[in-house]
């Protein structure tokens, strides 16, 4: 038999309606706040999101932190290897310094041999005056943060047949590999929200018409596609064409994911009360998307746009590596590996693969942002 | 009686932005064997995350800090400390589904859509009983029998989404049952169905009960049906128990204030014509000038406010969109519904689900357009109505501002993403009413005539909880001063506490701007309360129509009267009759008798046997 029991404790029944002042300041944030809550969780998140502004930086950054300018050959250096960057030579502090090369032309396979000469000190001047820029297009000015030794010579990461240094070719190179993903995915962006919002919003036949195009588009394979799209390129075309070329064609291909994510978005939010209701009050279709639909799929947007600017930046990538996209004097970082594409040259001088590890970080970084913005793309869930 | 589980002092508490809530805070309670004990209280009161604890199914998020919950196996003596146990190990896992098993609110999510029911009853004799395939397969299929399929042999090879919802929870109930464990917990069992098969699935529960000798911890908010199933009941709210002990003194002597508040807040049918309703948490709710001005109605000579005509409306399955050429089946929503609606009155419209109320409700609004009949509005200053179906462009969008919805869902029917301001403020923003001055001073007016605070209005709406999103929902639709509103289940998603609050304040503002409305509803305690005529459907039929007191103190139709019969009361003295409840099958139009028989030979009409009360009948 159960007893008959009353709580004795005091009884508010408005205590479940009581907010403690953290609930306080989550009710009080917009959508955009509550997703930065969100993301700030995401810690692999926010660690790539500050891997990406580091390389970002460096990119925008970068004639004054490479020692060298793009072109500077050094035709008494072809294949260098990188040099170690040294404090301490022989146990007695020196600053930092690298060793200069000893050279010799191995006969056997005509490899060039460099070994470290270990009495050539060469101390690193730091702000420095070296080869002259116009910075950002601005100003002409020499200065950068780092310099080789007045007479001598600083290959961080080696240099490649024509001598120049690979460190400074990488940095420079970062400047267009990064931006064409972000114009890229600008213009697959424009393209996605019409079209997948055509599709989305009128239904029916143009729907249908539209979902075959992107299942045709789809279906084609990328690499020969990309490949017949730059041959279309006119050779008379500047390089800095090109780039505008290429980055069109990304988009054009690229835009599919988007649109039906779009489209489906809209599909969504269309059936929620709330649209019925601004419908219910007299409102217009412009202002049913602009007001009601619209914000309700921006973030979703943002997120699945972060997660496809690698694989703009890796068909990049792919097209220069093959010679099918930008030509030089331009230089990307595909550009740069396709002076790894002899095996003889990845076997012998290893370091012109080195451009590989800057696209492995930032694709990572911008998978692992995606991840985060996606998670926090609904904080209402 | 021997307890079979024992929970003492337990603490769960959640994660939440880098601090801990407590969900469920030092509760004590137990379960004798082959009794009922039932959990009561309103969403986020804590009582199904007492029954995830029980069956160690807590999200990631939640942790039991402290307590203890015991089960003692009365069949074989064993006792288990379930705290302490692993999630994921063998013990547990031998308690979950095979000592204790849970049977969930939605039939339709908890069954997996690509399996057979026989395939789905019987793994759970095959992962907790040594048995061969064949031999489960016949102890789900008499299994089957026991719960009340009509054909088990046929049932055992059919899917779950070719059976109806009473089926489905059968389904469940059979896969909960089919390893006869010692407590079955069922949590808000028949929520999502409709009355008359909410009471034979309680029946069903109580039989088996009795049959395997088992306990039933029975998780709910209705109070009714605790009142007809439930041996002893435990009142949970905030986490806390409030009031605990036998069903006789819980009922006649209930001595919490949250209780007592309760049980005042509930509509019942015989409440007096003025009685009204003390909700939980009461509210101030003030009706300003701005609102006022133009809402002094006027009786008028033409009392009928809207007038609907033989509405009929099918829809077509769509099949492929390219080579559909096959006819589809054709499937009627609504089919030749009419009835008035007076200036002033609430029009209730009562039906269970899939009954066409909502479709009808999306007609009158031009929300979508009917295939046949016509609905005239008549305006306050004129005898000349209105055709709404022929409204198009620039007079339908003056026509909005007359006619306006009340939603059901008060999470999906306000933006996430606009502040309240933004929210009440759009209709004026659309009709361009008034400048930026005045529409901030009339929203604040609405915002007080709902009783929230002005001192809300930066906020978003997930700051609000569900009594008061609705409200803010009730603010947006008078925003355009409408003559006549909508209200579809406006008090369905939310709990009894709440209710109350609603309804009143619905019932008050009717009264002091003189609206006209229908009011949509599958609950008929609550129609009861605030309708003054009353339509009841069924299949897409209007079966019968009567005013308040004569639908209540005398339902002709049988369908009306197994609806009035299926309702648990929260009255001792009133309890269910199962049987015949049992016996019905109330919504199907082929099982009425002789002259409310309804099949293709029949010409059936709405005939009136009474002043204003009409049934549908043959002539």
């Amino acid at each position: 038999m159960s007893m008959h029991y009353v709580s004795e404790a005091p009884f508010d029944a408005h205590s479940v309606e009581q907010l403690t002042p953290e609930q306080e300041k989550l009710y009080l944030a917009s959508q955009w706040r509550l997703m930065w809550l969100k993301l700030k969780q995401h810690r692999l998140a926010v660690g790539s999101s500050v891997v990406l502004i580091i390389i970002y930086l460096l990119a925008l950054f970068c004639e004054f932190l490479s020692p060298y300018n793009l072109h500077t050959r050094h035709t008494d250096y072809i294949y260098a290897p990188p040099q170690r960057v040294h404090v301490f030579h022989e146990g007695e502090f020196v600053g930092p310094f690298v060793y200069g090369y000893r050279y010799q032309l191995n006969m056997e396979n005509l490899k060039r041999e460099y070994t470290p000469d270990t009495q050539n000190i060469q101390k690193l001047r730091f702000f420095c005056r070296g080869d002259g820029y116009r910075f950002w297009g601005l100003f002409e000015t020499d200065v950068h943060f780092v310099c080789p030794a007045s007479d001598g010579y600083l290959f961080l990461f080696g240099t490649d047949r024509l001598g120049r240094d690979m460190y400074s070719r990488i940095l420079h190179g970062a400047k267009i590999s990064l931006t064409i993903g972000l114009v890229g995915i600008a213009l697959s962006f424009i393209l996605g929200i019409v079209i997948g919002g055509v599709a989305g919003y009128y239904g029916g036949v143009v729907d249908n018409v539209i979902q075959r195009l992107i299942e045709i588009l789809r279906s084609f394979p990328e690499l020969p596609l990309w490949m017949a799209l730059s041959a279309t390129l006119p050779v008379t075309w500047s390089p800095i064409l090109v780039f505008f070329g290429i980055t069109l064609i990304l988009a054009l291909l690229d835009w599919t994911g988007l649109a039906r994510a779009v489209r489906s978005k809209l599909l969504s939010l269309r059936e929620e009360d709330y649209c019925t209701a601004a419908q219910l009050m007299g409102a217009r279709p412009r202002r049913i998307i602009g007001r009601h639909l619209l914000p309700g799929f921006m973030s979703h947007l943002i997120a699945s746009a972060s997660l496809s600017i690698p694989g703009m930046i890796l068909g990049e990538t792919a097209l220069s590596f093959l010679g099918l996209g930008l030509r030089p004097p331009i230089t990307s970082w595909g550009v740069l590996l396709n002076e790894a594409q002899n095996i003889n040259v990845v076997a012998l001088y290893p370091w012109l693969m080195l451009p590989v590890v800057p696209v492995i970080i930032v694709i990572l970084a911008f998978n692992f942002l995606g991840d985060g913005l996606r998670d926090a793309a609904d904080p209402y869930k | 009686m021997a307890d079979i589980l024992t929970i003492k002092n337990l603490q769960v508490e959640f994660d939440y932005h880098n601090s801990r809530i407590p969900a469920v805070r030092n509760i004590s309670f137990r379960i004798p064997q082959g009794r009922t004990v039932a959990l009561v209280g309103e969403s986020g009161s804590g009582k199904s995350v007492t029954a995830q604890a029980i069956m160690q199914i807590l999200p990631k998020k939640a942790h039991v800090t402290h307590g203890s919950i015991r089960f003692d196996d009365p069949e074989n003596g064993n006792s288990a400390e379930i705290v302490s146990l692993d999630p994921m190990g063998r013990q547990m896992r031998a308690i979950r589904g095979g000592r204790i098993s849970m049977i969930f609110q939605e039939p339709m999510v908890s069954l997996s859509p690509v399996h057979t029911v026989g395939n789905q009853i019987s793994e759970a004799l095959l992962l907790h009983r040594d048995v061969s395939k064949s031999e489960a397969m016949r102890l789900s299929q008499d299994m089957l029998d026991r719960v009340g399929f009509p054909d088990p042999k046929r049932a055992i090879n059919t899917y779950p989404f070719e059976l109806s919802g009473g089926l489905r929870q059968r389904a469940m109930i059979a896969c909960a049952l089919v390893c006869r464990p010692a407590i079955l917990i069922a949590d808000e069992p028949t929520t999502a169905l409709d009355v008359t098969i909410q009471a034979q699935i309680l029946k069903l529960i109580s039989d088996m009960q009795r049959e395997l000798n088992m306990a039933v911890l029975l998780i709910t908010h209705d109070l009714g049906v605790v009142a007809n199933v439930a041996d002893e009941v435990v009142v949970m709210y905030h986490g806390q128990i409030m009031e605990s002990g036998m069903i006789e003194d819980i009922y006649r002597n209930p001595s919490h204030p949250y209780l007592k508040a309760l049980m005042k807040a509930i509509p019942h049918f015989d409440m007096k014509p003025d009685e009204r309703l003390t909700p939980v948490r009461h509210i101030e709710s003030s009706v300003g000038e701005l609102l006022r001005i133009d809402v002094d109605r006027e009786l008028q000579a033409n009392p009928v406010h809207l007038e609907v005509r033989d509405i009929s409306k099918s829809f077509r399955i769509k099949k492929n969109p390219i080579f559909g050429k096959s006819a589809a089946p054709e499937i009627k929503a609504v089919s030749g519904i009419g009835f008035d609606v007076y200036r002033g009155e609430c029009f209730g419209l009562v039906g269970e689900s899939g009954c066409g109320k909502t479709t009808l409700s999306k007609i009158l609004m031009k929300a979508l357009s009917p295939d046949e009949g016509n609905i005239v509005y008549y305006d306050k200053t004129g005898q000349q109505g209105v055709d709404v179906l022929a409204l198009e462009g620039d007079e339908l969008f003056k026509f909005r501002r007359k006619m306006q919805f009340i939603f059901q869902d008060p999470f999906s029917s306000l933006n996430p993403r606009m502040t309240v301001f933004d929210i009440i403020r759009e209709p004026l923003l659309i009709h361009e009413i008034g400048d930026l001055d005045y529409q901030r001073e009339f929203v604040k007016e609405l915002v007080r005539v709902v009783g929230l605070d002005p001192r809300f209005l930066n906020r978003y709406p997930h700051s609000f909880s569900g009594g008061q999103r609705q409200r803010l929902g009730i603010a947006r639709a008078l925003a355009l001063k409408p003559d006549f509103v909508i209200c579809d289940e406006p008090v369905s998603a939310l709990d009894v506490s709440i209710q109350a609050q609603i309804l009143n304040l619905l019932k008050d503002l009717r009264k002091e701007l003189g609206l006209t409305t229908i009011f949509i509803t599958h609950n008929l305690a609550v129609v009861n309360y605030i309708a003054d005529r009353v339509g009841v459907m069924c299949r897409g039929r209007l079966v019968e129509i009567a005013d308040r007191d004569s639908l209540f103190e005398n339902p002709v139709h049988p369908y009306t009267q197994a609806l009035l019969g299926a309702v648990p009361h929260p009255d001792l003295a009133k309890p269910l009759d199962f049987d015949s409840a049992l016996e019905s099958q109330a919504s199907d139009p082929a099982s009425w008798s002789a002259p409310f028989r309804c099949d293709e030979s029949a010409s059936l009409e709405l005939h009136e046997i009474k002043h204003g009360h009409r049934v549908l009948r043959e002539a």
